[in-house]
């Protein structure tokens, strides 16, 4: 144990890779299925070790191979990436468990070996983005996940699955080479591709010739506005998720685009934000202006769609709007919200759409007009949608309401009024998107899909119970979620210049 | 603020070729209905990002980056290093971009995006 703990940012990462390559080697889906799970714990474990070392110790920097930065490699876990790490991997722990029946249904029996080999290639990814600290490392990180979540993606029963990885593949790609070409930029006016090392070297290249900063700048923010679905850059996004196997969907929407999110709070934070003087530039005010589109434009599309999974895809677009309001709030309440409301919405939309798969499990639907009082006879599942939904308006009980108050906050600190009432405001057309399901499953009398339909199996609605059970906890307890949020919101402020 | 005077344009005339190849990729990508071409499009906008790294890694004067004593100045090699990175991710995205189109062809029988749409809308 003593020789493995120096070592455990390298094994976040190496653990799944291996584990992917040997799932794709398994062939069995039965089998494939038992190491994705296994390694989802062992990496969830090791997540929550890391996370201990930095709460003890503080940041820990892994030197790839003993060069030392900035020439070799580094993985740096502060405490704003050892959250993340934590958040993604117990997602991963926690819904696993449900991937074996869904994907036995939705997906042929010989590629489900595949799907998982793809989903530890997608994790593998996932966590190298937030573990490392080299810029064009996690460029490779971020390839090898969107290619995994591709190949996932079009795993989707319906031939529209197809089109849509296409579409993703396309739009991740431009994002990706956006990000790139960012990157290229910084390399060339500081010659280093160290986030830390970058920081400390941008502020001369600034003074020298600010255009190229500025340049970066606008790339990586296009780059990976576009990887989180920022609105207006958002259009992947509905189709991929609807079209995608339920299990995959409910992973990528609470993990995809938040790690997305983690990476361009690290570049305005820790990277530009340590070197530039972030007022002189208008990005916080175009942050929050897209941002309140996404709260009110994206839950408006959700209110008129058919499709359940749609309908919670377009809110996941308008829910990213409130993290990003956090960063663009950039004062200690409205980050903390930011961060908090990533983990929550992480939480309560992985509840939805596991939800939404139990559902097209038991019921082969997912269209609202089939779902009628689909709540009578599964009222496990469709309690923790209820739950969860309730998490999404920001009912005060639930994880969601914590958010949505720190940001509210935050934006009086600001002294924008008016913010407020924005928040408020869109909150109530979740209540619109979210009561309409509710009505259709609760109220109605039992219609011909739904009649035969019954709870799934425990392996399935475990998970969704743990989900929801969670989303009220932290509507309680906040210590784990709002506690460490606000630490790691200090922590970047206080490297704001 | 450095102005942009003409001389200074042809001096850095291998940054207007990279630009030149970004913005034809882009532009293939945004016009092209033909999922085949667009890839090709999004290839060629990749290749763009390759040269704007290269480039500046070449030293007018240098070597390969061996040391040896005979020589003083070198490329930098990093950027290579970079790219051939780059160029994986790049033939990768393109291998499972064309994967997909083909599984798109036997599904549909088009690879024209307007076709696609109006047959789905059929449906």
């Amino acid at each position: 144990m003593k020789a493995v703990w120096p070592h455990l940012p390298i094994l976040q990462v190496i653990i799944p890779l291996f584990g992917a390559l040997l799932a794709g080697f398994l062939r069995r889906s039965g089998v494939a299925f038992a190491l994705a799970l296994a390694v989802s714990w062992i990496v969830a474990a090791n997540a929550f070790a890391l996370m201990w070392q930095v709460l003890s110790g503080g940041p820990i920097s892994y030197h790839m191979g003993g060069w030392e930065p900035p020439v070799g490699i580094e993985y740096r876990v502060d405490i704003l990436n050892g959250f993340v790490l934590v958040l993604v991997s117990v997602v991963g722990a926690v819904t696993m468990p449900f991937a074996r029946r869904s994907v036995a249904f939705e997906i042929e029996d010989d590629r489900g070996a595949w799907f998982y080999c793809m989903y530890l290639l997608c994790l593998t990814g996932l966590l190298g983005i937030v573990i490392t600290g080299d810029a064009f490392n996690a460029f490779v990180f971020l390839e090898i996940s969107s290619l995994s979540t591709y190949v996932m993606i079009a795993l989707g029963p319906d031939r529209r699955a197809l089109l849509s990885s296409y579409q993703y593949l396309i739009m991740g790609t431009i994002g990706a080479t956006f990000y790139v070409i960012g990157i290229g930029l910084i390399y060339l006016s500081t010659g280093t591709l160290n986030m830390a090392d970058m920081a400390s070297r941008l502020g001369t290249a600034w003074t020298v010739d600010a255009r190229v900063v500025i340049a970066a700048l606008a790339f990586i923010t296009v780059g990976i506005s576009l990887k989180l679905a920022l609105f207006p850059l958002h259009a992947w996004l509905p189709n991929a998720y609807t079209y995608a196997p339920s299990f995959a969907t409910a992973f990528l929407s609470a993990t995809a685009t938040k790690v997305a999110i983690y990476l361009l709070i690290r570049y305005y934070y820790s990277v530009f934000g340590a070197a530039i003087d972030f007022a002189s530039l208008p990005i916080t005010e175009i942050i929050i202006a897209l941002s309140i589109a996404a709260m009110f434009i994206a839950s408006f599309i959700a209110v008129f769609e058919k499709d359940l999974k749609r309908m919670l895809a377009y809110s996941s677009v308008a829910q990213i709007g409130y993290i990003t309001l956090g960063i663009g709030l950039a004062n200690q309440a409205g980050l903390t919200g930011g961060l908090v409301h990533l983990v929550n919405h992480a939480l309560m939309k992985a509840t939805l759409f596991l939800a939404a798969g139990a559902i097209f499990y038991r019921a082969q639907t997912v269209q609202l007009k089939d779902l009628a009082g689909i709540g009578r006879k599964m009222p496990v599942t469709m309690a923790a949608f209820t739950i969860a939904g309730f998490g999404l308006i920001g009912t005060p009980g639930t994880a969601g309401f914590i958010s949505k108050w720190y940001l509210a906050v935050g934006a009086l600190d600001k002294g924008l009024w008016l913010l407020v009432f924005l928040i408020v405001g869109s909150s109530l057309i979740a209540v619109a998107y979210v009561g309409r399901v509710l009505e259709i499953a609760w109220m109605r009398e039992p219609g011909p899909a739904a009649a035969s339909a019954s709870d799934p199996q425990l392996s399935m609605l475990l998970p969704l119970v743990i989900l929801a059970c969670a989303v009220v906890y932290f509507g309680f307890d906040t210590e784990w979620t709002a506690g460490i949020a606000g630490k790691a919101a200090q922590y970047l402020l206080a490297g704001l210049r | 603020m450095p102005t942009v005077s003409l001389t200074s344009l042809f001096e850095h005339y291998n940054y207007l070729i990279t630009i030149f190849l970004m913005m034809s990729g882009l532009y293939i990508l945004v016009a092209g209905g033909n999922m085949a071409k667009k890839l090709v499009g999004l290839s060629i906008f990749q290749t763009s990002v390759y040269l704007l790294y290269i480039e500046p890694g070449k030293i007018l004067g240098g070597t390969a980056p061996i040391i040896d004593p005979a020589f003083a100045t070198y490329s930098n090699p990093l950027p290579h290093v970079l790219i051939l990175t780059a160029i994986v991710v790049g033939v990768a995205t393109l291998a499972l971009g064309l994967a997909l189109v083909v599984r798109i062809n036997e599904a549909y029988g088009t690879i024209e995006e307007e076709e696609i749409f109006e047959r789905d809308r059929e449906q």
